[in-house]
């Protein structure tokens, strides 16, 4: 039982790893009906974003030479601003003109899959192979939960994937440019006349995304501080499954989508030899799929003919 | 015999290929080259058919390459050698050139066997979510692969060199070129035939409007169990080959990057052109192969004008962020690809006196 709970924990951490990445998913998706495969490797561009802000606030005999605290504080928004400009960049110079020239929707898809390989190699072209290890930044204390151990730092991550989830389901419930937001994916071509900047709206969705997925790199790498290249490629492309899973374009489908996956993945790992894991991960998903084939919270579309 | 000449034209283009191949005057890394060059347009070619004439987004096409690939060394170290799992041979290794097809075909079999694992949840499924089931089987193949120990798991498979070497003794000839020289020709023949077919029109019209069709009377799921069953069967013929190619298999070799260079050709070629995707699946092997020199020249370059700093080596990664760029590039200025959705005989229509392809 205690083994089920301790891996309950492990699970839930896992999952808001998988959230945060198909929540920036969702967002771009549910906007530009895009999939935005770039996304798992603008989560490694966070993590490394992370070590170099940090190396950089905390070398001793540096410019800053901060205390710890202080640079853990720092470091979280300066990581989203940095990693929000990068998605916005893609966005500006690989996107955005070849939408403008009404190219085929799959055609823009493999771009954004061409982006995440230049960012993947550029990375290990122009850092070399040596992987790089995030300083600590959170002294790590266990706690005590009824037999189950618990690290701050796990609870820290659980917490910050919940409040990012509130925060973007109320942005995008609540707020003006949230109601734009979802006005965008109704009908792309009478928002303009609407008086509705278009390009502005896009843009906001990339920061928003590439911030939440900057954040979790950052949180990825306090918790598995060893950085290297492909590490956004694996679980960017688990975390897209999440998100369809919980029904891509909705909020709550990427964060549920995020969850579910990183429980049986974790419980067949637990249980199983784990080398399973993928096998049965993925046919759950695909049993999901098949039965449910527009994902747990996504609302099937009619169109006319 | 006019009308026949492009037919002519290849038959003695691959004759002289073999030739030249045969007499030597190919080394050893132009005919590797050659033969890869003619694996990854089956491979293009038949991931086109999905993506392409059925405009449906499979991004796991590697995975049926990996069962055809596993399915094809099986075969083959079962018939003609002795190998320690399957006993004894069950065919004299003078047989081995003979009935080779037979293990491309078997391959083929099996990997479209593997294709329902799309092609039935295809059936309510469309767009992004059908996307995301294409990655769960690549990822499902291979993690089955890794997972069983027999045949190697995760430390892949080999013996498949033993069977070309027996194809050797018998007559000394370059077969894996010969073979996929062939396979090609019989992957293109049969997608032009399929395309051109009743059936064919009943694809594009699934592509066009999957309603609209089901109410013209067109079994639309029938259409479909048969383009991803075609497609991975020719997909997983070009894995058996490439087993065979290689001398070795392993699963990871199959994983979603393959499936990228795939999606790559194919799109860079043009959706739903068969000759716009061969064009592509060759520029894009030449470009990998041709990358391998510029890289190592361009270092010199830049290190001798003084604009690379001096500890700082170009490598061979540089290699995966140009082609990309490249790509992105590309994309930029011709989004529809090399030929868009038409033939290289739409776009030349003077080539069309020289051509009947039926």
């Amino acid at each position: 039982m205690e083994l089920v709970l301790q891996q309950c924990v492990n699970a839930l951490q896992w999952g808001s790893f998988y959230a945060l990445i198909a929540l920036g998913y969702t967002l771009v998706y549910g906007v530009l009906r895009l999939i935005n495969f770039a996304h798992g490797d603008i989560f490694m561009v966070g993590a490394y974003l992370a070590f170099f802000i940090s190396t950089a606030l905390l070398a001793p005999d540096g410019m800053f030479a901060f205390p710890r605290e202080l640079v853990l504080a720092l470091t979280i928004p300066l990581t989203m601003i940095f990693t929000s400009l990068v998605g916005v960049t893609l966005e500006r110079v690989a996107y955005r003109p070849l939408m403008r020239k009404g190219a085929h929707r799959l055609y823009v898809v493999i771009t954004a899959l061409m982006c995440g390989l230049i960012l993947e190699n550029g990375n290990l072209a122009l850092l070399g192979a040596s992987r790089k290890t995030l300083p600590v930044l959170l002294d790590k204390s266990v706690y005590d939960l009824w037999g189950i151990a618990v690290t701050n730092l796990k609870l820290w991550v659980i917490l910050a994937a919940v409040l990012v989830f509130l925060a973007l389901h109320f942005i995008v419930v609540k707020t003006r440019i949230g109601m734009a937001m979802r006005a965008v994916s109704w009908d792309k071509f009478a928002l303009p006349l609407m008086g509705i900047p278009l390009d502005s709206v896009i843009v906001f969705t990339f920061i928003l995304g590439s911030g939440v997925a900057g954040l979790g790199g950052l949180l990825f790498a306090m918790s598995y501080p060893v950085l290297e290249p492909y590490m956004g490629a694996m679980t960017g492309w688990k975390a897209f499954i999440a998100a369809v899973v919980g029904g891509i374009g909705d909020i709550r489908g990427a964060f549920a989508g995020g969850f579910l996956l990183a429980f049986v993945e974790v419980m067949v790992a637990a249980f199983l030899p784990s080398t399973f894991r993928d096998l049965f991960a993925f046919s759950i998903l695909l049993l999901i799929l098949w039965q449910r084939p527009t994902g747990i919270f996504g609302k099937p579309l009619t169109s006319k003919i | 015999m006019q009308r026949y000449a492009i037919n002519i034209f290849f038959l003695v283009a691959a004759v002289t290929l073999v030739g030249l191949a045969q007499a030597g005057m190919l080394d050893k890394y132009v005919l590797t080259v050659i033969t890869f060059m003619g694996i990854n347009c089956i491979f293009a070619v038949s991931l086109n058919l999905v993506n392409g004439y059925m405009g449906e987004f499979s991004c796991g096409h590697g995975g049926f390459m990996c069962v055809g690939a596993y399915a094809g060394s099986l075969l083959s170290v079962a018939f003609f050698t002795n190998s320690k799992l399957f006993g004894a041979a069950l065919f004299a290794p003078e047989l081995a050139p003979f009935l080779f097809p037979l293990v491309l075909i078997g391959a083929g079999l099996a990997a479209a066997l593997f294709g329902l694992i799309v092609a039935l949840p295809s059936f309510h499924t469309r767009d992004d979510y059908l996307a995301i089931i294409t990655i769960a089987a690549n990822y499902i193949i291979i993690s089955i692969v890794e997972n069983i120990d027999a045949i190697g798991g995760p430390r892949g498979f080999s013996g498949m060199k033993k069977v070309v070497g027996l194809m050797t003794d018998v007559a000394n000839v370059p077969w894996m070129l010969i073979w996929t020289i062939i396979g090609l020709f019989a992957c293109v023949m049969i997608i032009y035939r399929l395309m051109t077919s009743t059936y064919g029109k009943g694809i594009s019209a699934v592509c066009q409007n999957e309603v609209a069709a089901e109410i013209m009377g067109i079994n639309t799921n029938r259409v479909k169990i048969m383009a991803f069953m075609v497609s991975s069967g020719l997909a997983g013929l070009s894995g058996a080959l490439y087993a065979h190619v290689y001398g070795y298999v392993n699963a990871q070799a199959f994983n979603i990057l393959k499936s990228t260079e795939g999606l790559v050709m194919v799109y860079l070629g043009g959706m739903g052109s068969i000759s716009g995707v061969l064009l592509a699946a060759v520029a894009f092997t030449l470009l990998i192969e041709v990358l391998r020199f510029v890289i190592p020249w361009l270092n010199d370059v830049l290190h001798a004008t003084g604009l690379l700093a001096v500890n700082y080596e170009l490598g061979q990664v540089w290699k995966w962020v140009i082609i990309p760029l490249v790509l992105i590039l590309l994309m930029q200025f011709r989004p529809e690809g090399f030929l868009g959705n038409r033939e290289l005989t739409h776009v030349f229509p003077r080539l069309r006196r020289w051509i009947t392809f039926r």
